[in-house]
């Protein structure tokens, strides 16, 4: 706005800007992957132009719920994470590892060929980037990174968004992994809607990032468009749907392997696995080895597994997890408790996928909340 | 220097609808490689020419439903160095078994104008519960590529690759956005078996089990998600009693809800 004064880096975009900013990202090599409408969800595909976006769109959420419902407004992020997480591009779903072919007397190993995609993503939000962050770490870290994984995380163009509509499952603030964006980012916006104004308030996070706002039309943002900002982010850490106390939750869910609880959530869970496969966290794979028919072929395919399934813990003899509740507990303890000690942090970020997505409507927050209210004050210091 | 000996290949029919077999050969491009790699000796469906067993996998389709086929699985049996049997009919009594829950008298005389002819057991059984079987395909109809995988694993010695969990898993990794969760629409995916690739959801349909139970299925808990979704206690007993109505999980969660 005229008479600011314009606040260091960062700058201002308004719909055209943001048509522009897609164009500039293709120009570049990338494939953009942004929200959609498709089959009453918001997914994340492929998008071309401003027109794509799930322009007026917002989704109500709750313990296995999800509806799609029309905004007042025309904001073209104002929804809050979906089934989708972007994981399944980096990490696909169904995977091809390589091929044999028979070669007279031995065999030759024929390399799957890398991705020719460069993903930009547009609209990560900060519960997602710290997502991607324990991903990373899970699939980089150590030393036997994942080069399917390197190789798809390489040179990815993130375009971040700074959250303005949380769902009726969202923690992110409880496992401190929002709503603010603060690094892992290329470019960051923020979407500030007012009656006559539409924008964006664009954060630089990379050179990457500064030579593309460079390359589209923009303006320095001010004062006033910060304050906006601030509030908007402000107004979303107070609007969460669900809250988790994370004090000493590590020892909590591991000194209580036998709480009743857990017999009383297997009641009701489906061990389905829908829980772990919309997690943006949740890493396990399975392979498949495949043999053609003559016998002249095989293939191995790398396909995302989960814990709730029964191959899953199946050792010499059988499966250790047999029982629901088993799984169960391994599937929220590994989540909030044992990932502190395997990868040092833990493995929610608060998205509140597994909950809505349950299609009996588990709560973590709540299995949570009824181990420790059984229990005699206080377990932890 | 002989080409070793060809494994010599059997399809049998019990009572089923021929599906099943239809699956394998609908297996156009592949057909050409199983007949190179193994000597058909019995499958009426595609060939009237026979060969004497010993059979080395023996593909078996359908049901029990008489006392003739009672003796014959046993023949069956004793010829096949491997027995696996495929679809809904052969691994839990199809949609036949539905004779299981009334009067197989009743039945008799409301479709016979001379039922005294008729020789037939009043339950329809899974060829389980009569011979040892090495692996159960399960599916109606079962799905040919799995069919092809489980041909391709008896074939090198491996196990075959066919997973056990929900419909689900598939359902995820397709992308689909989960119909039960977004539209409401009641869905039998989570205790339904793997297999068709999550074909009803990607239609915007919930699954209808015709896969039958997976590994660990919790039927009574998805019921009651159903009630809240508007489903009557009659509409659970139906769906459950399909194609695998008799298959324990679901035969239990059908007989829990009244008609
Ligand atoms: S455990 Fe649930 S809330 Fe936490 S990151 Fe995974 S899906 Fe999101
Ligand atoms: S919760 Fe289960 S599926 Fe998810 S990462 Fe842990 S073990 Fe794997
Ligand atoms: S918690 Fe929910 S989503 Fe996860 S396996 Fe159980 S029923 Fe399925
Ligand atoms: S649509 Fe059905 S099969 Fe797919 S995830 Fe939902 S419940 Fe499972």
């Amino acid at each position: 706005m005229p008479g600011q004064a314009p606040t260091a880096g960062e700058a201002i975009i308004d719909r055209e800007g943001l048509q522009a900013l897609l164009d500039a990202l293709s120009a570049r090599g990338f494939s953009v992957i942004g929200p959609r409408v498709r089959d009453e969800a918001i997914v994340y595909e492929a998008v071309r132009e401003v027109a794509d976006l799930p322009e007026g769109w917002t989704d109500r959420q709750d313990g296995g719920h999800y509806r799609l419902e029309r905004r007042k407004d025309r904001a073209l992020f104002g929804y809050a994470v979906g089934p989708h997480s972007w994981k399944r591009f980096l990490f696909p779903p169904q995977q091809r590892l390589w091929r044999a072919q028979r070669t007279g007397a031995g065999f030759a190993i024929l390399e799957e060929a890398p991705p020719l995609d460069r993903w930009a993503f547009l609209g990560v939000r900060a519960c997602e980037l710290r997502a991607l962050a324990i991903q990373d770490r899970v699939f980089l870290g150590g030393s036997h990174p994942d080069r399917s994984y390197a190789e798809r995380r390489r040179g990815l163009f993130i375009v971040a968004l700074q959250c303005g509509e949380p769902s009726g499952t969202c923690f992110c603030v409880s496992m401190e992994a929002g709503p603010k964006a603060a690094s892992g980012f290329d470019l960051a916006l923020t979407e500030l809607l007012s009656p006559g104004s539409h924008r964006f308030l664009v954060e630089v996070g990379s050179p990457a990032g500064e030579e593309i706002l460079g390359a589209i039309p923009h303006r320095p943002a001010g004062a006033a468009d910060r304050r906006e900002a601030d509030a908007l982010l402000a107004s979303t850490a107070s609007r969460m749907g669900r809250s988790l106390d994370t004090r000493g939750i590590r020892e909590l869910l591991q000194d209580h392997p036998e709480h009743p609880r857990w017999q009383e959530v297997a009641a009701r869970c489906l061990a389905c696995a829908n829980c772990t496969m919309v997690c943006p966290t949740c890493f396990c794979s399975t392979v498949e080895d495949h043999t053609t028919l003559t016998g002249e072929g095989a293939e191995r395919t790398r396909l995302w597994d989960s814990c709730f399934t029964l191959d899953f813990s199946y050792l010499h003899g059988g499966s250790v997890r047999k029982e629901i509740r088993s799984r169960y507990r391994q599937w929220m303890t590994h989540k909030l408790s044992t990932w502190f000690d395997q990868f040092g942090s833990s493995g929610c970020v608060g998205c509140g996928r597994c909950i809505t997505w349950c299609p009996v409507g588990i709560d973590l927050t709540e299995e949570a909340r009824a181990i420790r209210a059984s229990l005699p004050e206080p377990t932890h210091a | 220097m002989s080409n070793p000996p060809r494994p010599r290949l059997a399809v049998w029919k019990f009572a089923s609808c021929d599906g099943c077999q239809l699956s394998l050969l609908d297996c156009e491009e592949e057909l050409l490689a199983l007949a190179e790699k193994v000597e058909i000796g019995y499958f009426l469906e595609a060939s009237r020419k026979t060969l004497p067993g010993p059979y080395d996998l023996s593909l078996v389709e359908g049901s029990i439903t008489t006392p003739e086929d009672a003796e014959r699985i046993q023949e069956v049996r004793r010829a096949s160095k491997k027995l696996v049997t495929i679809g809904a009919c052969a691994t839990a009594g199809g949609i036949q078994a539905l004779r299981n829950f009334a009067r197989i008298g009743d039945f008799l005389s409301a479709v016979y104008a001379s039922p005294g002819y008729i020789r037939t057991l009043d339950r329809s059984t899974p060829i389980a519960a009569h011979v040892p079987v090495d692996f159960e395909l399960q599916g109606c109809p079962i799905h040919r590529f799995q069919l092809l995988e489980v041909i391709s694993a008896f074939l090198s010695g491996r196990s075959p690759a066919i997973p056990h969990y929900s419909v689900c898993l598939e359902c995820k990794r397709a992308g689909h956005p989960c119909v039960l969760v977004a539209r409401g629409t009641p869905c039998l995916g989570p205790v339904t078996h793997a297999g068709c690739g999550a074909i009803c959801p990607g239609y915007a349909r919930g699954c209808y089990g015709c896969y039958g139970p997976m590994e660990s299925p919790n039927p009574p808990s998805l019921s009651l998600r159903w009630r809240a979704l508007g489903a009557s206690e009659r509409d659970l007993h139906r769906v459950f009693r399909t194609f695998n109505a008799a298959a324990a999980p679901f035969r239990r969660e059908s007989e829990a809800h009244a008609d």
